[in-house]
């Protein structure tokens, strides 16, 4: 096969002292820009960009994307310790991590997230090497319709598959709507909701709500309950990798789902942290004892870190087939490939062999590195646990205030994160779940584009969402979604049975 | 969305940086600190391409003593960026590489932005705007275009381009008037996502500069049907197996007589030294002989320019009066 020849190539490439140097020094540095809250693979690849323009483009994306491997790891590891996600797409890691962690359990915690991340990593890497051109057309086939479908798709089975009450999640997605649409207006050009503010120009950046809404508040929680972390007594072993591992295989259809959901929504810009929320939603809809969710269930681990990082690798591939970043790191790497001389676009693939061989082959080596190294971290990482509150609490917070800062150099940004930091406790208190908001601010804005886009023009109606198969399909699964409380009570009803439909029985929070 | 931090990058600056010897530049001024280049744009955009570019130009040819450092504030379309300029006066260690919307912003948002209380340095070259259509549309001209559209019901094409209000939004007002049609136009974020859609044929047509769609064209995805400029583009090296950037015709040749072109300059803040700005220009200068600024003035197919100074005022003035008739013109601007 042509794909498999191109592949050896690759590591040919790659399998120099210098390049594999290059990639566990990446590697490492990824994941302690993913495990302090608010720094993210985009910083750690935007520091280090300058550095590489004197190397040759192989050895400078190895090094960037190994960054952006190890970061992707990372971001699971305060998620499930301290429910404080590293990254904003490991948000959905805290729901069930965070829980398994209070119960012991953060050493299985971690070997799963770390496990799922690589699987989700490979398949994706997988479809790169064998679907490259295949999915570059696909991708081609998506206007303004299909992207909003495909918005709508992720917030509709936010409302239909959630555990808490529909009325809050719908609060919780709406306010998020409002602070999407604050700074520039891309359709009608306009500024919104800025009030004179040079600060304001900018709009929300979900980093610094992340931040703030499950960083602070959690700090907030802890510093009124306990000032104490849970959890410590936990027995920490290296075998522990082992005997989670071996639980795994019965996950395999999660594992696969969200490996697809991960591929899909990384292609088409959903991005990954629409992926993970998506993964969990699905994974709690599918699994057996759904209603275990939450409490510390190792599935609600696997789905959204699978899928998380299906996305995440899989958005590398419209950057380099089409010049579209799919992600903000991504991004930052089309930077890189201008200055070392590269075009990325349809021909990159044929002109550059060498290259992205070289990058896809170190996607394989990078994560088979990174897995190896993380879960010998797993004891080291899950000791963290005992250190005392008092003193890791005022670390995470400068960690915090850092990261949002870092987003945009902005001073503006710390009081935000504080400010998004009360809301998050009161919304905590008041049980109003914080991941709609997450999404909807994430999302929103390209959501609101994307349909006045489909608005625009001669065949601007609500029509033009089943104006050919593909938006249809994607829009009806979106409504199905969004009804499947009333359609899975009305299974209940045909078939007679007395199950209790999903939405009388919500629990109002996750937290304990 | 920037996520550059400017703590770390300067990190990374002082570390690439502590090879640098001193400049040979025999200004009076010579910076002690590294340079920032404020980019009013999104990470990937043409303006961050030339920003990576200068950095990287600028120090492997060691033309400053201290390391420069990209910041990326592109919220507001770029406004942002230039909002940080107007709140820094006399720092001397501040650039931003700006295009049109130092008029745009003012005009449309009524943003209390003025480039005149920024100190103009360079305009160190004209990106140029193109006519395409996807690669399989049936006309080869811009004549056939009008023409095939003068027979379908008016906004039956789409027309697709960078934000609303900006220059692809005002180019495609113009070519409206000129040649009697009527598009619908949809903004996008970006070029990048104006090509693609293209290219999967969501719209018809698209004005992208040539760095925009270059990548798609050397496909074969798209065709170039002309060019708004008075003279074809000064490139004959072969882009795409058959065509060159000097064989795209004008559209002036082409019935649309209409010259758009958008400057990519460089600004101080105000209440700089003259030998701050002396320091500047003497360093621009020396870019823009480097290999890498002429190689990737030809990738991305840039005009050349080297208008400084008072030259650089009076075009600024010109273009800016440009800009506002003909936003007053297709109603673009703020008037409440």
């Amino acid at each position: 096969m042509e794909a498999l020849d191109s592949l050896f190539h690759g590591f040919g490439v790659l399998l120099t002292f210098h390049n594999m140097a290059l990639m566990l020094i990446g590697i490492c540095l990824g994941i302690l820009v993913g495990v302090l809250p608010g720094l993210g693979g985009p910083n750690g690849v935007a520091i280090l960009l300058p550095l590489t323009f004197t190397m040759d483009p192989t050895s400078a994306i190895v090094l960037l994307s190994c960054i952006y491997w190890g970061a992707l790891f990372g971001g699971a590891i305060t998620s499930i310790l301290f429910n404080i996600p590293g990254e904003a797409w490991s948000v959905a890691t805290t729901f069930d991590g965070y829980p398994m962690a209070q119960k012991g359990e953060a050493a299985e915690a971690l070997t799963a997230a770390f496990t799922a991340s690589f699987v989700g990593s490979i398949v994706a890497v997988m479809l790169i090497t064998f679907l490259a051109p295949w999915i570059a057309s696909f991708a081609l086939r998506f206007g303004p319709p299909e992207f909003f479908a495909v918005y709508m798709l992720t917030f509709c089975s936010f409302v239909g598959l959630g555990k808490e009450a529909r009325h809050k999640i719908i609060i919780s997605l709406t306010i998020g709507f409002l602070l999407a649409a604050v700074g520039m207006d891309t359709v009608s050009g306009e500024l919104r909701m800025t009030f004179g503010s040079v600060e304001l120009l900018r709009g929300f950046d979900f980093l610094v709500a992340v931040i703030g809404l499950f960083g602070i508040s959690e700090i907030l929680l802890a510093m009124e309950e306990h000032l104490a972390f849970k959890g410590q007594e936990a027995k920490i072993r290296l075998t522990v990798v082992w005997r989670t591992w071996m639980t795994l295989p019965r996950y395999w259809m999660t594992l696969l789902r969200s490996s697809a959901i991960g591929c899909w929504l990384g292609v088409t810009p959903g991005g990954a942290i629409a992926a993970s929320f998506m993964g969990y939603n699905l994974a709690k809809r599918f699994s057996r004892d759904g209603a275990q969710f939450g409490k510390g269930k190792i599935e609600g681990v696997l789905a959204p870190e699978t899928a998380a990082h299906a996305a995440g690798t899989s958005a590398l591939l419209p950057m380099l087939a089409l010049g579209i970043p799919g992600s903000g790191t991504a991004a930052v790497l089309l930077g890189g490939l201008m200055v070392w001389g590269l075009q990325p676009g349809p021909l990159l693939f044929v002109e550059q062999k060498d290259f992205v061989w070289g990058l896809i082959a170190s996607m394989y080596l990078g994560n088979i590195a990174g897995l190896i190294i993380v879960l010998a971290t797993v004891p080291l990482f899950a000791s963290v646990l005992r250190v005392p509150f008092a003193t890791i609490a005022p670390m995470i917070i400068v960690s915090c205030a850092v990261g949002a800062f870092a987003v945009q150099n902005a001073m503006f940004d710390i009081w935000l994160m504080l400010g998004f930091g009360i809301v998050g406790y009161v919304f905590k208190k008041i049980g109003i779940p914080l991941a709609p908001m997450t999404l909807a601010l994430v999302l929103g804005d390209k959501a609101e584009d994307a349909f006045r886009q489909s608005m625009i023009g001669l065949d601007g109606g609500l029509g033009i969402f089943w104006s050919n198969k593909l938006v249809g399909t994607i829009t009806t699964l979106a409504l199905i979604m969004l009804f499947w409380p009333l359609i899975g009570k009305l299974f209940d009803m045909i078939r007679g049975s007395g199950r209790t439909p999903a939405g009388a029985a919500s629990s109002e929070t996750s937290r304990p | 969305m920037s996520f550059v931090s400017k703590r770390a990058a300067m990190l990374a600056a002082c570390l690439s940086g502590l090879a640098l010897t001193a400049s040979a530049a025999l200004a009076d001024w010579q910076p002690t600190k590294p340079i920032e280049i404020i980019v009013p744009a999104g990470a990937g955009g043409a303006s961050d391409q030339m920003a990576r570019m200068m950095q990287a130009a600028i120090q492997n040819n060691k033309l400053s003593p201290t390391p420069i450092i990209v910041t990326l504030k592109g919220g507001a379309n770029g406004g942002e960026g230039l909002m940080d300029m107007l709140g820094s006066p006399g720092d001397p260690y501040k650039m931003v590489i700006s295009n049109s919307a130092i008029y745009t912003l003012p005009l449309a948002n009524k943003l209390p932005f003025d480039w005149r209380k920024l100190t103009p340095i360079s305009i160190l070259a004209f990106d140029n705007f193109v006519l395409w259509v996807n690669a399989n549309a049936p006309y080869n001209t811009a004549q056939d275009l009008v023409a095939a559209m003068k027979k379908e019901p008016e906004g039956a094409y789409k027309m697709g381009g960078t934000g609303s209000k900006r220059e692809d939004h005002i180019l495609t007002a113009a070519v409206e008037r000129i040649a009697g049609v009527k598009f619908s136009y949809i903004p996008y974020k970006s070029g990048g996502e104006a090509a693609t859609q293209l290219v999967g044929d969501h719209i018809k047509v698209n004005v992208n500069n040539p760095s925009e769609n270059v990548a798609v064209w050397r496909a074969g995805q798209v065709k170039a049907l002309c060019v708004f400029d008075n003279e074809v583009m000064d490139y004959p090296a072969k882009v795409t197996a058959d065509k060159s950037w000097k064989d795209i015709p004008t559209c002036k040749s082409q019935g649309i007589d209409f010259q758009w072109i958008m400057l990519r300059g460089v600004f101080l803040p105000s209440g700089v030294t003259p030998d701050q700005v002396a320091f500047y220009q003497t360093m621009l200068g020396k870019l823009v002989e480097t290999a890498e600024f002429k190689e990737y003035l030809e990738k991305q197919a840039l005009k050349p320019s080297d208008l400084k100074g008072a030259e650089m005022v009076k075009f600024l003035e010109k273009d800016e009066a440009l800009y506002k008739d003909l936003m007053t013109q297709s109603g673009f601007v703020a008037t409440n």
